[in-house]
């Protein structure tokens, strides 16, 4: 994403405690609003409470039924979007084997007991493993995704100009665009696919959930406590960038055990220098351009073990 | 280290009020009321009754133990005791025998609230240190519930009309297609093991993914689940495809399954068995897998079938896969941990994908409730780690 967004907002979940509505009222905007609900799937066009929250000025794109008619329009962009998803796929088997050695190795560190001066060192090193294992498999998924890119060049595709200039069209008289959540590969394998960071620039960006971990310069899956497996959480894909140096953590409060600071401290550390931020029901985190602020009073993970309020 | 002495090494509750000079009847008031009951210390329970009686035992179903155990009365007193060690995290249920003037008669432990249904009615429950009972098998007022649809299914196989009740999870839109698990004493599942709570719960959490749930009522049970082709011929002629016709379903083998407890296990395992590679999906918990290398399987004339089976299964040089994915769970204090044990080794022989789970517990819902999230969101996982709305 290059320059021209100013302002984002990231709220909290919506569905329990829907503050959209308000936070957008209180932008003084008028004008259509843009929607951006492909993360609801197949339930995309279901979006007639949002459409209430937006007092009726909502335009959704309608990115995942688009996405549906490109694939139908145009096969070969199809089997090549689907062959780059395989092999993302494969990519993600083998970066898990080997963060789950690495995370392994750390918390094994973090538990070792005696002289620190010893210690300390080995500990920073498997976390440099584990932040460069990240890295490069951040950096193999941009490679693959380059080629896919390079070879099917997408947004110059005859199936693609319709839909590109319709979204273009109605974005031309809105100031303000709501990114809804859901499911986060496909919300940002859709915007993506589009070209909507750059179609968006220079409005105000309002998102929640997945829709503010897609907008993020990197995406981070994380549950604590999942029904299966570690819980280690997973560096997925780069995002779209709409603003710089956040992880967002959506029900963090149900997803994180934020009460154990070994593993509060980890994450921090792990993803710093960007700040993880918990976004609960009812939180509001703002990008100005220069700094964040919080009038809600969401937390961040801070590298003690802790939780710090980002300050109003 | 006896029973006398937790692990500790600190005396039992038991042991300082046999220590007591005094036992009046205020001192014996005074020690239930600081108690909860049984008494866990450690890997020590100490069960109690109160009461005028000749005899008091302890029933239970911890195979490996006398299932019948005399509590031993406190000199002078009507306060009966009895300590047992057992593994930690365990959770046993029980009754107390009472024989008073020549009566005999089954009942609830009086000092201890804890209690678990069954289709035999209830009985008292005692929690070790460690277990919990899982939070995703209470209801929780964020998880929109799904609803239960009764409807009555004719089948030739069977020859007559069963009765189904149909789970549909809260979101259901004919739009998204999802999977089909048909479940052994659905209704006892729903009743016994919260079937339904967890199912709103596991789905709202996104540990597995909105599915239609098929919950068998059975006729002849100990006929129909005893390894009987027309049983597996209702289940993959009939029900599952008039559902496929009339719901939004999968329609694959990984989008299907098949689920049962004790008998309905090996209801589940024997279908998946008449029809190889229908059904993707398996879940066997406490299966009454009833065999025997030489001489009598001793399950009675009833197994007879079940162990025709499970006999042929295992004598098989080459078993074959029957499904894709089977977890499997046991518990430690059943008698059917030896037969499913011995099964294991000859399913993961077939190449088949097996997850087995042993948990210190009996063969009782409460136990295979408490293994549901682990099996469900293995066969099925959910989009958990994708979905963040």
């Amino acid at each position: 994403m290059s320059g021209g967004l100013t302002r984002v907002i990231l709220l909290g979940p919506q569905r329990l405690q829907a503050t959209v509505g308000d936070v957008v009222g209180s932008l003084g905007v008028d004008g259509p609003v843009l929607t951006i609900t492909a993360g609801w799937q197949e339930r995309e066009m279901e979006d007639v409470e949002l459409d209430e929250q937006l007092r009726g000025r909502s335009v959704n794109l309608g990115l995942y039924r688009r996405a549906e008619r490109v694939a139908t329009d145009d096969p070969e962009l199809a089997k090549g979007h689907g062959e780059l998803q395989r092999r993302v796929k494969l990519l993600r088997r083998a970066y898990n084997v080997r963060l789950a050695h690495l995370v392994d190795s750390w918390i094994g560190l973090v538990g070792l007991e005696g002289d620190g001066a010893v210690l300390d060192p080995e500990r920073e090193a498997v976390l440099a493993d584990v932040r460069a294992l990240d890295e490069r498999h951040l950096a193999r998924i941009r490679e693959l995704r380059r080629e896919f890119q390079e070879t099917y060049r997408p947004h110059e595709r005859p199936s693609m100009s319709l839909h590109r200039e319709e979204i273009r069209r109605l974005a031309a008289d809105a100031r303000v665009v709501v990114v809804a959540g859901g499911h986060v590969a496909v919300l940002l394998n859709r915007m993506r696919l589009f070209g909507v960071g750059e179609l968006l620039e220079g409005r105000t960006t309002i998102a929640w959930s997945a829709g503010a971990m897609a907008l993020s310069p990197r995406v981070v899956l994380f549950h604590d406590s999942p029904p299966w497996g570690p819980g280690n959480a997973e560096a997925f894909d780069t995002g779209l960038g709409f603003f710089p140096l956040v992880v967002a953590l959506p029900h963090a409060s149900r997803r994180l055990r934020l009460d154990d600071r070994g593993r509060v401290g980890r994450f921090a550390r792990r993803f710093a220098p960007a700040m993880c931020v918990a976004l609960d029901a009812g939180a509001r985190v703002e990008w100005d351009g220069r700094g964040w602020s919080s009038p809600s009073g969401a937390p961040r993970l801070s590298e003690a073990g802790g939780l710090e309020v980002i300050a109003a | 280290m006896t029973a006398s002495h937790k692990a500790s090494g600190s005396v039992l509750a038991i042991e300082k009020l046999k220590k007591r000079s005094s036992r009046a009847p205020g001192q014996l008031n005074a020690f239930v009321a600081k108690h909860s009951f049984p008494i866990v210390e450690g890997g020590s329970w100490t069960f109690v009754f109160r009461g005028e009686a000749d005899r008091v035992s302890l029933r239970h179903w911890i195979y490996g133990l006398p299932s019948s155990q005399p509590l031993a009365r406190l000199a002078e007193t009507d306060l009966w005791h009895l300590t047992m060690e057992l593994p930690r995290s365990s959770r046993v249920e029980y009754k107390f025998e009472v024989t008073r003037g020549g009566e005999t008669r089954w009942i609830q432990d009086p000092l201890n609230p804890l209690v678990a249904h069954d289709p035999f009615g209830a009985n008292s429950v005692c929690q070790g240190e460690g277990y919990e009972v899982p939070d995703w098998t209470q209801p929780d007022p964020d998880s929109p519930p799904g609803r239960v649809e009764d409807r009555v299914f004719e089948s030739r196989a069977l020859g007559g009309s069963r009765q189904v009740s149909l789970y549909l999870p809260a979101r259901y839109r004919p739009s998204r297609r999802c999977p089909l698990l048909v479940v052994h004493d659905g209704i006892d599942y729903l009743r016994y093991a919260s079937l339904q709570t967890v199912l709103d719960n596991l789905i709202h959490r996104l540990e597995i993914p909105g599915m239609i749930v098929a919950l068998i009522h059975p006729g002849e049970r100990l006929e129909e689940y005893a390894a009987s082709p027309a049983h597996a011929r209702f289940l993959a002629d009939e029900l599952v495809p008039k559902l496929e016709q009339d719901l939004s379903l999968l329609s694959t083998p990984e989008g299907r399954g098949l689920m049962g407890a004790s008998l309905g296990g090996v209801a589940a395992l024997f279908t998946a068995a008449c029809y190889p590679g229908r059904f993707g999906r398996l879940l066997l918990q406490s299966g009454s897998f009833a065999f025997a290398d030489i001489g009598d399987h001793r399950h009675g004339p009833l197994f007879d079938p079940v162990a025709r089976f499970i006999n042929g299964y295992r004598a098989d040089a080459d078993p074959r896969a029957v499904s894709e994915r089977v977890f499997v769970s046991c518990g430690t204090h059943e008698s059917l941990i030896y037969e499913n044990r011995s099964l294991l080794p000859v399913l993961e022989s077939t190449g088949m994908e097996i997850k087995y789970v042993e948990a210190p517990d009996g063969h009782n819902w409460e136990n295979w409730r408490d293994r549901l999230r682990q099996g469900l969101s293995w066969l099925f996982p959910g989009p958990l780690w994708m979905v963040y709305d």
